[in-house]
């Protein structure tokens, strides 16, 4: 019974990765592909952790310890992509939308 | 079931790599490179459970951590340089 809810936890995660794909495909410029590439990976990897954990509860903390690190190391390295391109000069892709420096 | 969700992480990193190789910028590469990291990262803990082996978590946290250490060296390139 476990299994099954554990399978569906990973269906879960792998679907917001198709999705994420999708969208960084789709999606105009820079920034919102950083959006779509950044925050739909960080659910998708804890949804396929938990998953994991629930198919096999001895490896819980091992899964632990790495989906604590994909949540604080994400964001951080992200957060360093948006910062670099915003320095080196990348417009939007809309014009209306210019920044106010 | 297991065959569905290979399928499914496949194509979903065979699209990253479509981004890839198509991003105009350096920066859509950098983006594109961390996804498929940390995808990567979610493939080796579900081949762990296919194959009921716990090394693939290991081999799993090593690739986290130099993934993220290449994204954030290449955010500090395209910043200051060399």
């Amino acid at each position: 019974m476990l299994e099954y809810l554990g399978f569906t936890f990973i269906f879960f995660g792998v679907m917001a990765f198709v999705v994420s794909t999708i969208g960084l495909l789709r999606m105009p410029d820079v920034y919102t592909r950083m959006h779509v590439g950044t925050k739909t990976t960080t659910i998708g990897t804890v949804l396929v952790l938990l998953g994991a954990s629930l198919i096999q509860p001895t490896w819980a903390f091992k899964l632990l310890l790495l989906g604590a690190f994909i949540l604080l190391t994400n964001p951080l390295s992200s957060s360093v992509i948006a910062r670099a391109t915003h320095k080196s000069g990348m417009t939007l892709d809309s014009d209306e939308l210019k920044d106010s420096e | 079931m297991f065959e569905l969700l290979t399928t499914l992480f496949l194509l979903s990193i065979s699209m990253a790599i479509l981004r890839f190789l198509i991003g105009p910028t350096l920066s859509d590469r950098v983006v594109a490179f961390d996804v498929m990291g940390i995808i990567a990262v979610s493939f080796l803990v579900f081949l762990a459970l296919y194959f009921k082996r716990d090394i693939y978590i290991d081999i799993a946290l090593v690739l986290g951590l130099i993934g993220f250490l290449g994204a954030t060296i290449f955010g500090r390139f395209m910043e200051k340089g060399i």
